[in-house]
């Protein structure tokens, strides 16, 4: 496991000072006793799962006559060649989203933590207050909003910006519904909140003074945000781009809501492998690629910013 | 993008009073609240949809196009069949996935919070994993897991899964309270004889408490929404997200909207009765 073994490297014990270290006799094991039973419940249900995965996406074999482990690199091969543009079209449109979230998010978290005083705690509750209802209605709310006959999209076509976006390829020239904007869209809307508040995080911790230091210095306003907002806001920025590309990465309710199927990304095409087609050692190997892309994702972040800042 | 400091936007602002600029000086110095309003405006345009929609009456199986208005779906709402036990059996998966989430992922979090032990970085890893997992990924190995083992799916597999889902985001939000924890407040209390067993009790578990109840509230919604992970591991069982699933193949009823709404209007409600009540704790101490 290449993503793991990059991990274990970059590991190191960070932990903070004032922590009691455990004395002798019974209160050693006081920590122990306390992580047993969560952490036994992972294990059982998280890592051995993880690990038949990847026994499973070795295997050979179908449903009738059972499968068996026979170490069959091929499913990842023929996995991947078959699937590699859904797999592509997964990355982008998570890649799209995560930079739309930042560019949606940054205002508001900035906003949020410099300019609204004692609104501050409302305008938090305002961030999160659209995703107590349910992420499948949510979604099914937007199919409206881009529906054909909808007002947003005949604005959009109005002032051309079907067509403009069309040549790019994200719209076709008179729809936005089943194409890739619309779930490009779904996924920022979603996965908004996980970009914002970690970006509000990081802002609100930022001395305020630090701009005006700045400015008295006589840099313009862009050059206050470029050398000294955004670059003390970035542990907020890697955190929510993580929070929201992996998700983002491997949902498909949107692209299955919002777009069409030829333009599937790479958890339809695992869900397909696994309900409709009965191929397990596909789907396993589909989704153990997944998750390695991902862990290598994560890992360059644990490389940076070790493991305390992650829990 | 121009992203305006707050000294230099109140300076603009003030020159502009004195001296008009007319309005691009003025949309000049508030890009970047405009753009936080914009942003609030995309957020809850779905919200007014479903709000809107849970009071239209629809012509056809779908409730996309606006027709009459009708309180039919709010007088009515089990009127679908499937869609109110789905509702109940996601409520009570989400309780108690809560209960034994809140439970172990709090250990977990007093563990990592308070000692100093062998194996920390690998249990933070461990922690974090399930966060950085894709949800097919989860939904895909447990079901492969469960496969192996030949365990039906069903209720009790989905509240397997999902209290293994929530218990990182327990431990997270609960680790974060006990880190803000002030340690001088259990020194004065040791200070005044107090032994071990009482500090807990009586300093360090009430000042930990509002973090176990923002976790437990987290765990709540994380559950009752899930899909992809409970749709995995379902089989024949229909929780409310896979019952919308459904029907977004094959219909939407009005009824939906409603739940939509009502658990909106819920929220909202528990949220600001929440933050008063904390506000209000403040002032008086």
């Amino acid at each position: 496991m290449s993503g793991g073994a990059l991990l274990a490297e970059s590991l190191a014990e960070k932990a903070p000072q004032s922590l009691k270290t455990t004395g002798p006799g019974r209160r050693k094991l006081t920590p122990y006793l306390l992580l047993l039973p969560g952490l036994l419940w992972l294990a059982v249900f998280f890592v051995a799962p993880t690990i038949s995965l990847a026994q499973n996406s070795l295997q050979q074999g179908n449903l009738i006559d059972g499968f068996q482990f026979t170490f069959h690199i091929a499913n990842y091969t023929a996995a991947l060649s078959s699937y590699w543009p859904q797999f592509l079209r997964s990355f982008v449109y998570a890649g799209l989203a995560t930079i739309f979230c930042i560019m949606i998010g940054y205002p508001l978290a900035y906003t949020i933590a410099f300019r609204a005083g004692r609104w501050k705690n409302a305008m938090l509750v305002l961030v999160i207050a659209p995703f107590f209802t349910s992420f499948l209605i949510r979604t099914l709310a937007w199919q409206t909003i881009l529906a054909d006959n909808s007002i947003v999209v005949s604005i959009m076509r109005s002032l051309h910006i079907t067509n403009l976006l069309a040549v790019v390829g994200l719209t076709q020239s008179t729809r936005v519904l089943n194409t890739p904007l619309a779930v490009v869209a779904g996924l920022t809307y979603n996965f908004l909140p996980f970009m914002t508040l970690p970006l509000y995080a990081a802002l609100d911790r930022m001395d305020p003074r630090l701009i005006e230091a700045g400015q008295d210095l006589y840099c313009s306003p862009w050059t206050a945000f470029r050398k000294i907002t955004w670059p003390l806001s970035l542990p907020g920025v890697v955190a929510g781009t993580l929070l929201t590309f992996i998700p983002a990465a491997g949902d498909y309710i949107n692209s299955r809501l919002l777009g069409v199927p030829n333009q599937a990304m790479i958890g339809e095409v695992i869900d397909l492998k696994y309900f409709s087609e009965l191929d397990y050692p596909t789907a396993s190997a589909l989704s153990f690629t997944l998750l390695i892309a991902i862990l290598i994702l994560v890992s360059l972040y644990v490389r940076r910013a070790g493991t305390e800042e992650l829990v | 993008m121009a992203v305006q400091t707050p000294t230099q936007s109140t300076k603009i602002a003030r020159v502009g009073s004195a001296r008009p600029g007319g309005p691009i000086r003025w949309i000049r110095a508030h890009i970047v609240p405009l753009g936080a309003g914009a942003a609030l405006l995309y957020m809850f345009l779905p919200i007014f949809v479903v709000v809107a929609f849970s009071f239209n009456r629809p012509n056809g199986r779908y409730n996309d196009k606006w027709v009459r208005f009708s309180t039919n779906a709010w007088q009515h709402p089990c009127a679908v069949s499937g869609m109110c036990s789905g509702l109940k059996l996601s409520l009570t998966i989400g309780l108690i996935a809560t209960v034994v989430s809140v439970i172990l992922g709090t250990l977990v979090a007093f563990a990592l919070g308070r000692y100093r032990f062998r194996g920390r970085s690998a249990t933070n890893l461990l922690i974090f994993m399930p966060m950085a997992t894709p949800e097919v990924v989860m939904g895909s190995s447990l079901l492969a897991l469960f496969v192996m083992l030949r365990v039906q799916s069903g209720t009790m597999t989905i509240l397997i899964a999902h209290i293994m889902f929530c218990l990182s985001f327990v431990v997270v939000t609960v680790k974060a309270r006990i880190a803000a924890l002030d340690p001088r407040l259990e020194q004065a209390a040791m200070d005044l004889y107090a032994n071990e067993r009482v500090t807990f009790w009586k300093i360090t578990f009430p000042l930990v408490l509002p973090g176990i109840v923002a976790a437990a509230l987290l765990a709540f919604s994380l559950s009752f929404d899930d899909f992809i992970i409970t749709y995995f591991n379902s089989g024949a069982t229909v929780t409310f997200p896979i019952f919308v699933w459904g029907a977004a193949n094959h219909g939407t009823p009005p009824q939906i909207n409603v739940v939509g709404a009502t658990m909106f209007l819920v929220s909202l409600v528990v949220v600001i009765v929440g933050q008063v009540s904390s506000s209000r704790r403040r002032k008086k101490a």
